[in-house]
């Protein structure tokens, strides 16, 4: 038998044979954890995949972070809650996982996408992991929800190339209710990328009954052509995708029977951002 | 019979037939490429010049659908009992006079023939099947007069191949039926005319008088004594139809009906397993555009022309068993035509008639045959390469295969035979030859040659593996022996088989459309590629316990721990993917070929991975007895766990240069997975085509599916390899899900809200 056990190698293999993935950190203690945090070192990845063309532009590689503080109502990815779901990845492997993709990235318009969980809960790893990336001459992308914007410094902005922003609804009761969180720091951010004239793409999850208000839309819509630089809106239909997840996890569901939106209400909710000039689908 | 064309008028710049051409070697000598390259125009553009179905061809079409259907339902819809050669059928047609191109297998449309030659209890099956008494002259002609092909196979066979046979340790054997594989210059008949085609072998057959008359001799001056007769069967069959195909073609539509003939007598002469077209599109553009530059015709006529041409192709028929039919998935012809490339000169060889081939897909609706197959490469033109890909997308009726890679090993004048097999275009054929199933020769060498499912021994008792677990120095050694064996028997087996097709039942009509002395390949092929690669790796990076029967027979295994698979861009086993490769190729090439033919091999179980499966019991990687492999060089379905990239980039590791008969990957996507918008995903699938095909990506087969596809997706993920479905953000994939959650996402999401 060899000796070598090439896992230890290559964590970034699942270990579960489930994509319902928990516990990946289990046995990491939690010293190592918080320096692990504050140097960067090392990463707490759900998983990752390649040849996605819904997250950013081109074809990309999209790795996503455990670990969130919003706790959204529709929510599909509810096992990338907690950082401990997640598997640690030091900085040099992720690294060399993503120099394998290079060369395929650069010919796809594609790039490299941190999703979550919520990467800025993460932002060391992720600005170190972006840099990496950049040196490589690939496209960097982060899906954020904005609510630790500030934790990156203008100089590490500049080490992602496109801000995917998640904005959720504009009236800040019903943020508090759909995510738990305020949505203050996330205009904030928002306005800060506006005024470095950061590429950005808004995504909006649209719930029938929970977040296809006219007036709630109509005003982030215009909240948003006023930034300036937003490429692209994106009306991401709500599907019921991770109902099981909630269910296996032992979450109470508060959508349980909430059907996708229709491709009618969806249409009509683009046609709101594209009534202020944005380039909506 | 016509007179022959003496030399010196066919050499003639002025012959009428070529007015117009661009003088070149391809007068002086039948050299089609050369005409080729002094006399195509690349195409640069987009598809917005192509033109719709016409009322006619609609027509005849809708005719056509209603006898698809009956045939359907009847398993054939006729079928005649005339043994078939060149001449033996009166012409047949569609609706006489509204066809453009004519000719049929039979006197009728979707008549099937029978063609003994290759087997004749082939032929009693398949009669029996569709219930039909044979006919009492056939049934004495072939028992008492003339032996088979298979009869010679069987005579010659050894007790070592009867007894891989059986055990389906070798499976697909061609020989009970026609190899096939063989794809004839059809182009030489519309370009030369038969009479000069007879002239130039007479000349090849007179040039080996002077040789001593040896066996191989012998056997050559038979061959082309043979191919001689089938050209003047072949200009005969023409006549009956009403055309003097002595002289070569003068028009866009005869150079179409010319070629045409030229494949239509070689698959009345020939039921091979893969009847292939070869690369015709960019040939017949030289004559389209003549005719279209002195206004002779319209695009909407051109277009037309090729329309018709598709559907004669479309209806193709060979009478086979359902046994065959399973192995092979369906009733396939393998009618392959080879579309763009880049010429040796930098040019793109795309033209508009390519694209005219690949419009037929929207005139006539999407179909599996012909089985068009671009030769793609990052360079060949925006235009084509958007408009292939928005075929791929709307028909899932094209495959992709690296020009790169054949134009380096063959130069630009190369066709694919079957899938993957390339070969260049009348100068080189190949003895085809099925697979050796790699997984169950793991599990011989696990058991001392014993077969896991029946206990016989099989293989040689060189001793089975001892205690509880698997030692990976220890299998690898064994393995490694039992590879040996199995190509000795696997190479027998074949050179067994060729002789005696070349004996009885040689491809006269295809042999005499290529040179004296072609090239000749063994392509031998691998099945289970990934399910050995993965067992490899589990018994080196985890643990395997070994789990045997009372006989001592290991029957099962418990493996304990992870180990890495193939399909995630993962060297440690990607590696050992290239290694069984390579290690097999090897044992290969140490046994000598009939006719001393270069040792190729395929990893390319496109269709029959489920019968391999089928036939092979529990292997250390996890797979229960009798689950399907993976198609092709394809990853087991859902160990791909990273994606298309990571998946793809596996394959593309496999080296070319131990597998040159082809490594095949099939993907399937849903639309939405190629982006959220139509126009990003022609974009996206054709940046994936540019990245696997500037790397060493060898072919992609595309399948996008629709509803009722996923559904049959839960029910048989093996046939829908690195099945994705992605939403944004999303962190899942489809094949990973249980069949409820599958359910879930079909019925609530992914379709709209059309709860079941």
């Amino acid at each position: 038998m060899s000796a070598e056990h090439p896992l230890t190698a290559s964590p970034l293999e699942g270990r579960s044979p489930f994509d319902l993935r928990v516990n990946q950190s289990r046995g990491v203690p939690e010293s190592a954890i918080k320096q692990a945090l504050e140097s960067g070192d090392m990463g707490f990845l759900h998983s990752f995949t390649t040849g996605s063309t819904v997250d950013g532009p081109g074809v990309r590689l999209v790795a996503w972070t455990a670990g969130c503080q919003w706790r959204c109502l529709y929510c599909h990815n509810p096992d990338t809650w907690n950082m401990m779901n997640g598997m640690p990845v030091t900085i040099e492997r992720a690294t060399e996982e993503l120099r394998k993709y290079r060369h395929g990235l650069k010919v796809m318009s594609g790039g490299l996408t941190l999703s979550g969980g919520e990467p800025l809960m993460q932002d060391r790893f992720a600005v170190k992991l972006f840099t990496a990336a950049q040196a490589m001459g690939i496209h960097t992308a982060v899906e954020t929800n904005g609510f630790l914007g500030e934790r990156l410094s203008d100089e590490e902005l500049e080490k992602i190339d496109l801000v995917l922003l998640g904005i959720k609804t504009w009236d800040p009761e019903k943020h508090r209710k759909l995510t738990g969180k305020d949505i203050g720091p996330t205009l904030d951010f928002a306005r800060r990328l506006a005024a470095r004239k950061k590429s950005v793409w808004i995504r909006f999850v649209l719930v029938p009954g929970l977040t296809d208000d006219a007036l709630d839309l109509a005003q982030i819509a215009k909240f948003i052509a006023g930034l300036g630089n937003v490429e692209r809106v994106e009306v991401l239909p709500f599907h019921q995708m991770g109902r099981y997840k909630w269910k296996e996890l032992g979450i109470d569901y508060k959508l349980e029977d909430i059907e996708p939106p229709t491709n009618a209400l969806a249409e009509w909710a683009c046609g709101l951002f594209r009534a202020e000039g944005l380039k909506a689908n | 019979m016509a007179t022959p064309v003496a030399r010196e008028t066919a050499r003639e710049k002025s012959n009428p037939s070529w007015e117009g051409f661009n003088p070149g070697l391809w007068q002086k000598e039948i050299n089609v490429r050369d005409f080729i390259q002094q006399n195509y125009d690349p195409y640069e553009g987009d598809a917005s010049f192509l033109a719709s179905a016409t009322d006619r061809t609609k027509k005849i079409w809708a005719g056509l659908n209603e006898l698809f259907l009956e045939e359907r339902k009847k398993g054939v819809l006729d079928i005649s009992q005339i043994p078939s050669s060149i001449t033996s059928h009166a012409p047949g047609y569609i609706d006489r006079e509204n066809e453009l191109i004519v000719g049929l297998q039979t006197e009728a449309p979707l008549k099937r023939s029978i063609m003994p030659n290759g087997g004749f209890r082939m032929v009693l099956n398949a009669l029996k099947t569709y219930g039909y008494e044979p006919d009492p002259h056939v049934v004495e002609t072939f028992t008492k007069y003339r032996k088979t092909h298979n009869e010679g196979v069987f005579d010659a066979y050894t007790a070592d191949i009867r007894r891989c046979r059986s055990s389906h340790i070798l499976t697909g054997l061609p020989d009970a039926y026609g190899r096939g594989r063989i794809i004839g210059d059809y182009r030489r008949v519309a370009l030369y005319g038969v009479s000069r085609l007879v002239e130039h072998k007479e000349r090849e057959k007179r040039a080996l008088d002077s040789a001593m008359s040896t066996d191989a001799i012998i056997r050559d001056r038979e061959e082309l004594s043979e191919q001689i007769r089938s050209l003047k069967e072949l200009q005969q069959m023409a006549s009956n139809y009403g055309f003097d195909i002595s002289v070569p073609a003068r028009t866009a539509r005869e150079a179409v009906q010319w070629l045409y003939f030229g494949y239509l007598a070689a698959v009345k002469e020939q039921n091979g397993a893969a009847m292939s077209l070869g690369r015709t599109s960019t040939f017949l553009d030289v004559y389209f555009q003549r005719d279209l530059s002195s206004e002779a015709i319209t695009e909407e006529q051109a277009q037309e022309i090729i329309d018709d041409f598709v559907i004669k192709l479309r209806i193709i028929r060979f009478l086979r068993t359902p046994e065959y039919d399973e192995l092979f998935a369906g009733d396939p012809t393998w009618v392959t035509e080879s579309i763009g490339g880049m010429g040796d000169d930098g040019r793109s060889l795309v033209t508009k008639t390519s694209f005219r081939y690949l419009r037929t897909l929207y005139n006539l609706g999407p179909a599996p045959e012909p089985n068009l197959t671009i030769w793609y490469s990052p360079r060949l033109p925006d235009g084509f390469r958007s408009y292939a890909t928005k075929v791929a997308i709307d028909t899932s009726s094209i495959q992709f295969e690296s020009d790169e890679i054949m134009r380096g090993a063959l130069g630009d004048d190369g066709a694919i035979a079957c899938c993957v097999s390339p070969m260049i275009v009348g100068k080189q054929m190949q003895f085809f030859g099925a697979r050796a199933n790699l997984a169950k020769c793991l599990l011989y060498a696990i058991n001392g040659g014993r077969d896991e499912l029946t206990g016989a021994q099989v293989g040689p008792a060189v001793g089975a593996v001892e205690g509880e677990y698997l030692d990976v120095e220890d299998v690898m050694d064994k393995f490694e022996r039992m590879m040996d064996w199995l190509a000795g028997v696997y190479v027998n087996a074949m050179n067994v088989i060729h002789y005696m097709h070349d004996k009885y039942a040689y491809e006269r009509l295809e042999m005499a459309l290529h040179d004296y002395a072609p090239l000749r390949t063994m392509a031998f092929g691998m099945a289970g590629m990934s399910v050995v690669a993965d067992s490899l790796s589990a018994i080196r990076y985890a643990k395997v316990r070994v789990i045997r029967d009372e006989t001592g027979l290991v029957t099962d295994y418990q493996t304990e721990g992870e180990f890495p698979q193939f399909g995630n861009n993962n060297n440690h086993v990607d590696q050992l993917a290239s290694w069984i490769v390579s290690t097999f190729m090897s044992k290969l090439r140490k046994y000598p070929t009939y006719r001393n033919a270069v040792h190729t091999q395929s990893i390319l179980t496109i269709t029959s991975n489920v019968v391999y499966g089928k036939s092979t019991g529990n292997t250390p990687d996890g797979r229960r007895k009798g689950e399907p492999f993976a198609p092709g060089a394809n990853p087991m379905h859902g160990r791909d766990s990273h994606g298309i990239h990571a998946s793809a980039a596996s394959v593309a590791k496999i080296p070319f240069r131990d597998a040159a008969d082809g490594i095949s990957l099939t993907t399937t996507l849903v639309p939405e997975g190629l982006g959220r918008i139509a126009d990003d995903r022609v974009v996206n699938l054709r940046s994936m085509l540019d990245a696997f095909f500037s790397v060493t990506g060898f072919h992609m087969n595309v399948n996008v599916l629709n509803r009722e596809m996923l559904l049959d997706a839960m029910d048989h993920p093996e046939n829908y390899p690195n099945l994705t479905i992605r939403v944004s953000g999303y962190a899942v994939n489809f094949v990973r899900l249980t069949r409820e959650q599958q359910m879930d996402v079909i019925n609530r999401t992914f379709h709209g809200a059309a709860a079941v």
